[in-house]
């Protein structure tokens, strides 16, 4: 521990810069009628995701679970006819810390009643272009005003999985045989004698080890494989194809955002969360408890909506052109 | 030797990778949001110099490699191997001309660099960043010629060859920087 441990990691211009971001987010979702809503970040269900892992504490002998993300308690929100909501709050995940992770980080959630996902991957392009401007006022080290003259707009690019595989491997995604696309990574990458054990890992690797430090700008990828549904719906594309109604956004080769056209249906949920534990088994994974109040909030009925969420310090990590994600935060996870 | 995992990582550990001893440059952490995680890391093949960029999901790990850096003085050379010496035990070692590589032309006798023993033989020979040589040959030096940038070749004593301004001359101690060969200035004695 060095003397000067205990200043915050971020310069005062990137504290102002935060703030002002934060506050014009608060707006954007204000000016659209859109309710800011807290969830408890201490829960008694962690999510299901296999390779999520939930910070856990004991309360009266209890186990309570840091959230990873506000979805569940959003959704019992949006099924108890709360309409349109957006949460903008800590999440947690274990294990996760590096260059662009960070133990503890502010996660920007928001649902829109009626809106199916390319509706939902608008509004957030709109977001964060109303954002940039913003990040014209901040040189490194001091908030200053914002320059209007500064063409001022991210590069945008839509693109569906299948194509982004195509273009990048020349390899069909939903299509592909787990030897196939071990054989798409073996010529792509170097990974030792590591094989993949199934499909939707193999895709992970291609995606986010080769194809992601490829994409400038503000790139949004939608219809994802079916097996990475997680709480999207699955439904053909225009080519007959089974895909999730599920989408990330990329800011300059890294991963920002990810959302869906939220599954509606409560069996189809319990399904996918007993598959999740079928696999927790499989990679000797502790198994998690059902939160059984999200899937009866399901049963009595989740509104037609999509969601997403946005990790913020990642936005303002690749916006103001930082190194390391510890540059953004008032205190990064070995300060803390 | 120890075992390190990928959480250990750090820039400087050396490590074996198929059989091969590496210094690890960078390592990162990169996880899908949805997914497994893993570790992008660049390794420097001490054998051969190159870098090497492997992915690892996140948790393996790679055993230690035993790989120590030395300061030791540069005795000589018998055309086949230079003779260091560590100054400590005044234990002798001798490098291959692939160990010295490109730092034959900066070692001159008696001067201090660093070797790099792997299990015990020396791997690599690295010569103190910045070195001050006398030049042994250069065209002649152009007085009053001290405003434009032209530069020469010089020879110094040790057989490398850098660009140097054109008023200096044979005999004239120079600053050179060994990383890029560049002329640094003139020595100050």
């Amino acid at each position: 521990m060095s003397s000067q441990d205990w200043q915050p990691n971020a310069n005062t211009g990137m504290l102002r810069l935060r703030g002002a971001i934060n506050r014009a987010v608060r707006d954007f979702f204000h000016q659209r009628e859109v309710l800011e809503v807290e969830t408890p970040l201490l829960a008694q269900h962690p999510v299901s995701d296999p390779y999520i892992e939930c910070l856990s504490c004991l309360h009266q002998g209890q186990p309570y679970y840091l959230q990873s993300s506000p979805e569940y308690a959003m959704k019992r929100m949006l099924a108890a006819g709360c309409g349109d909501i957006y949460s903008l709050a800590k999440v947690f995940r274990a294990g996760e810390s590096g260059r662009r992770h960070n133990v503890e980080f502010t996660m920007l959630e928001w649902y829109r009643k009626g809106f199916d996902d390319r509706q939902l991957m608008a509004e957030l392009e709109n977001l964060i272009q109303e954002l940039v401007p913003i990040f014209s006022g901040y040189d490194g080290r001091v908030l200053g005003e914002s320059t209007t003259e500064a063409c001022s707009t991210l590069p945008v690019r839509y693109k569906s999985y299948g194509d982004l595989f195509n273009e990048h491997l020349a390899i069909n995604p939903h299509e592909a045989s787990l030897a196939d696309l071990q054989d798409c990574i073996d010529q792509h990458l170097d990974m030792g004698d590591y094989r993949c054990e199934d499909i939707s890992t193999a895709l992970d690797v291609l995606i986010s080890q080769y194809i992601e430090p490829l994409l400038p700008g503000l790139v949004f990828i939608y219809d994802y494989p079916a097996c990475q549904a997680a709480l999207a719906r699955v439904m053909p594309d225009e080519q007959g194809q089974l895909v999730a109604k599920r989408f990330e956004v990329f800011i300059d080769g890294m991963e920002l955002a990810n959302g869906y056209w939220e599954l509606q249906d409560a069996k189809e949920q319990r399904a996918r969360f007993l598959a999740d534990n079928q696999q927790r088994r499989n990679s000797a994974l502790p198994e998690v408890s059902i939160d059984e109040r999200l899937l009866a909030a399901m049963e009595s009925g989740l509104p037609d909506c999509a969601g997403v969420a946005l990790g913020m310090d990642r936005l303002l990590l690749q916006l103001s052109e930082a190194e390391h994600i510890s540059e953004v935060l008032s205190f990064a996870w070995p300060r803390a | 030797m120890a075992n390190y995992s990928t959480n250990e990582f750090r820039s400087g550990l050396k490590v074996m990778l198929d059989g091969e001893p590496c210094s690890i440059l960078d390592n990162e952490f990169v996880k899908p949001g949805k997914g497994q995680a893993f570790n992008r890391v660049k390794l420097r093949n001490l054998n051969s110099g190159r870098v090497w960029e492997r992915t690892f999901k996140s948790g393996e790990s790679l055993e230690g490699a035993d790989v120590m850096d030395y300061d030791m003085e540069y005795l000589y050379s018998d055309g086949e191997f230079w003779h260091f010496m560590d100054p400590n035990s005044y234990e002798q070692h001798q490098a291959d001309e692939k160990a010295v590589g490109d730092a034959a032309k900066w070692l001159r006798e008696q001067d201090t660099v660093t070797v790099t023993l792997y299990n015990g033989s020396p791997l690599a020979i690295t010569p103190p960043n910045h070195v001050e040589l006398e030049i042994t040959e250069t065209d002649p030096g152009l007085k009053g010629d001290t405003a434009q940038g032209g530069t020469k070749p010089a020879t110094l004593s040790t057989g490398a060859v850098v660009k140097v301004p054109l008023f200096l001359s044979q005999g004239e101690k120079v600053r050179v920087d060994t990383r890029t060969g560049e002329y640094l200035g003139r020595a100050k004695d």
